[in-house]
């Protein structure tokens, strides 16, 4: 076990590695880092100001290079202009002496982060406050999304083709068919606008970031969570058929059992096992929900700050965003596989 | 003119629809609530040795079911009726209906004769015999038609791009303020807030998202079977790297990569042809190896075959890749220019959806290549790519068609999610994704540009998701 656990965090490192490294040489490619010399500078620059602007600012080294510099392996770069010393790891412009004393390496091993050229904040603080909304979003859809996914699953799948399993099931096909940013604008047109005269919700969740209420959160919530739901209730009615079908409960049914007895003491602990993973595997996909979900309602949290950064290539505050989501992906990749391990006696004890 | 109303003078069947609609929704309740505490329905064994199913309430429900379902049907089919009678009198529904009239008239068509013949006809035969399936097949084909016949020119009312003064977001049913004769008279579901007709834009919407969604599915399960099929079959260090780039691949999250692949910075470095030039490579590795594993010992038919079909495909991913002044511009024989944007869109879902369709080739061929036949083959001595395209893949399309038909929703979700950001393809493009974007920022005013494009693609997809049940569940019956 201890072995496998490490074998999947060297892979993990390794796909970690291998993707910020993919997210680093699109960023900087030229004509991207045009563009955000033009937008820092001027956007009159002429070619010989933008390549100068770039040398000035450390991005004219070699991609590799660079890439050491962010992670935090090799020495940040430093340049000796008539103003002082200016360097990755130094703030303005400095004394011989201080920079002398400044850290020669700062990159995401040390903890810095980088400095967002959008916001004109510490990428680290910004990836805090904007992962706090989401981490309130989330776990609200998972709240609302596990449960009553769990349950349609399990209802439609404990009496395969019947009636609630044929209704249920039609559901489920319904919610997988509509991407948030369908279900999310028929919500908001029913719910908030002033035709329909519904009015029961509020059409942004600017205010629910500091004051989240019943009023002004639910509705983003639902629209992350039905998508998701469909998919879990399918493969928990799935699981939960096979089970129904299996020796151990007709043996249960001929003892006399009752059926809800059969469904809660017999299958249910069997049939979750399946669900789990599907569940883990699920977050990485809500994380696009979040994104899209988070932009119809202007709720500023990571997926926000995903749009914004990439729409103005922001180049550190980008990488901080795919660094995150794929620790998130890759971590709940490994949880599902441990998790997977122990549910299942049947690999736990060989 | 006048504007017009939802149903005009058909208006006397939506009191009906509204009672029919009622009692379908009462019956249904009922329906899941009766099976909750009822036993199924039980054999009897009559005094004359005869058997018959007792009643029992649920049965009783059951055809209260039946019955409210064909009676809400059966409005619905007057409406259609009366609405190509009477066109715009029987208002914006009729005005719709009867534009739709071509489509009406191919879906009857191909319904009755794949009913006729539908013992004759395999698989698609048998999606005849689940309700579900034709359901779905149903709603997927009344796209179909629709983008067939608009790009004909044959439905939409208005042109998708042109504006019309005195339109803007007016609501559905306005009349043009200066209609000229030829012109149709109304913005049947108003006008957008550039003054754009929204039924036209929808219908014409269909043919951009039908004319993207399959062909970038097909070519994103080509690469996903000539990358699959061996990482299965051999298995070792081959499959540990495959199964590693297409993990890597899968850990990005879509929309992130959108972001990086689909800005007019990147289609200048020319990064998406280089992509093309690779992806679009597999049709053709796939179709050569196709044919010459099975033809391999009959030198001149190999041949013959290889040129028919090699050679018009070579053509044809010459001039894809290539692009006049763009990175790539070698080649003389450039039949057409796909505009940047486009290709790019059409690269990135390529991308994006290919790893899942390796894992799941990969894991059927893992699953396939114990049997007794593969065993049997390689005894022959036949050649491994033989025992991979003829043996393997033959026998795994069941699950492969199924998820062939819900990968094209979700490509479809995915091409709606790039034209949510506004990325890649044109601005003024009709596509849904672009529409329902440009119509949410007025959500809470006006409604009608926002609805129609999401209820079109929600149904679309949909009927995908449904026709792959049908399938799915008709394939199992073999």
């Amino acid at each position: 076990m201890g072995l496998f656990i490490l074998r999947r965090s060297a892979v993990m490192l390794l796909t970690a590695l291998c993707l910020t490294f993919i997210v680093f040489v699109l960023t900087n490619l030229y004509p991207n880092l045009e563009k955000l010399a033009k937008t820092q500078g001027n956007f009159r620059m002429s070619d010989e100001a933008v390549a100068s602007w770039l040398a000035g600012n450390g991005y004219a080294q070699p991609t590799p290079v660079k890439y050491g510099q962010w992670l935090g392996v090799l020495p940040g770069w430093t340049l000796e202009t008539e103003e002082g010393i200016k360097g990755r790891c130094i703030t303005g412009f400095a004394t011989a002496e201080q920079a002398a004393e400044a850290p020669q390496f700062c990159g995401i091993l040390q903890g810095d982060w980088g400095y967002s050229t959008r916001f004109k904040k510490d990428v680290g603080s910004i990836i805090e406050t904007r992962l706090g909304n989401t981490g309130f979003l989330m776990m609200w859809v998972l709240i609302l999304m596990v449960p009553s996914a769990l349950i349609i699953g399990i209802l439609a799948g404990m009496r395969e083709g019947s009636v609630l399993d044929r209704s249920l099931s039609t559901v489920s096909i319904a919610t997988t068919a509509t991407p948030e940013y369908v279900s999310g604008v028929i919500f908001i047109a029913i719910f908030t606008s002033s035709t329909v005269g519904l009015k029961w919700f509020k059409g942004t969740a600017t205010s629910a970031m500091e004051n989240p209420t019943f009023e002004n959160f639910f509705l983003p919530v639902l629209t992350i969570a039905l998508y998701g739901m469909g998919y879990i209730a399918r493969m928990t009615r799935a699981s939960m058929t096979e089970v129904m079908t299996a020796q151990y409960i007709r043996t249960a049914r001929l003892k006399g059992v009752s059926f809800p007895n059969i469904v809660i003491k017999h299958a249910l602990r069997n049939a979750l096992i399946a669900p789990f993973t599907v569940i883990l595997l699920q977050i990485p996909w809500l994380l696009n929900g979040v994104v899209i979900v988070e932009s119809l309602f202007n709720y500023k949290g990571f997926g926000w700050a995903l749009v914004e950064a990439a729409g103005n290539n922001d180049i550190e505050l980008l990488l901080a965003i795919s660094v995150v989501s794929v620790v998130v992906v890759l971590l709940t990749q490994l949880i599902s596989d441990i998790g997977y391990v122990f549910l299942n006696p049947r690999i736990r004890i060989s | 003119m006048e504007a017009l109303t939802w149903t005009g003078s058909a208006a006397f069947l939506n009191p009906i629809l509204m009672v029919t609609v009622g009692l379908l929704a009462i019956t249904v309740a009922a329906w899941v609530v009766t099976s909750l505490f009822t036993a199924g329905a039980r054999p009897v064994t009559g005094a004359d040795g005869t058997i018959t199913l007792a009643g029992n309430p649920t049965a009783m429900v059951g055809m209260g079911v039946r019955l409210s379902f064909l009676a809400t049907a059966a409005v619905l089919l007057a409406y259609i009726l009366l609405g190509l009678a009477m066109g715009t009198n029987a208002g914006i529904i009729g005005g719709m209906t009867q534009q739709f009239t071509p489509v009406w008239i191919a879906l009857v068509a191909m319904f009755a004769l794949s009913i006729v013949f539908k013992r004759k006809l395999g698989l698609y035969g048998k999606l005849f015999d689940s309700p579900i399936g034709m359901i779905g097949f149903g709603i997927v084909m009344f796209w179909v038609f629709t983008a067939i016949f608009a790009a004909m020119d044959m439905i939409a009312t208005h042109d998708a791009l042109s504006q019309v003064s005195g339109m803007k977001n007016k609501v559905p049913g306005t009349p043009l303020r200066s209609a000229e004769d030829g012109d149709y008279h109304w913005y049947l579901l108003g006008g957008d807030n550039l003054a754009r007709d929204v039924f036209s834009r929808m219908v014409k919407g269909s043919t951009e998202v039908l004319k993207y969604a399959p062909l970038a599915t097909l070519f994103a399960f080509m690469v996903g079977i000539t990358l699959g099929l061996p990482a299965g079959y051999y298995g070792g260090r081959l499959d540990t790297f495959l199964s590693f780039l297409a993990n890597l691949i899968l850990a990005f999250p879509v929309i992130l990569l959108f972001y990086l692949l689909v800005t007019p910075e990147i289609v200048d470095t020319g990064l998406p042809q280089y992509m093309a030039v690779v992806l679009f490579s597999f049709p053709l590795i796939f179709c050569a190896v196709l044919l010459h594993s099975r033809f391999k010992t009959q030198p001149s038919k190999n041949m013959t075959y290889l040129a028919i079909v090699l050679v018009p495909l070579f053509l044809l991913y010459m001039s894809l890749i290539n692009s006049a002044d763009s990175k790539i511009d070698f080649w003389p024989l450039d039949f057409f220019d796909i505009p940047g944007g486009v290709l790019v869109v059409f690269v990135s879902v390529v991308f994006v959806n290919s790893p899942t369709v390796f894992r799941i080739v990969r894991g059927l061929a893992l699953d396939i290549k114990t049997r007794d036949y593969v065993a049997a083959a390689q005894t022959r001595g036949e050649s491994t790519w033989y025992i991979m395209l003829w043996e393997i893949l033959p026998n795994v399309r069941g699950p492969l068609i199924v998820d062939f038909c819900l990968r094209i929703g979700y490509t479809i979700i995915l091409l709606g999610t790039l034209g949510f950001f506004g990325l890649g393809l044109p601005p003024e493009s009709p596509d849904w994704g672009s529409t329902i974007n440009d119509g949410r920022k007025l959500l809470s005013i006006y409604l009608h540009p926002a609805l129609p494009p999401a209820f079109a693609l929600m149904s679309l997809v949909l009927g995908l998701n449904l026709l792959a049940d049908g399938l799915r569940e008709e394939s199992l019956k073999d």
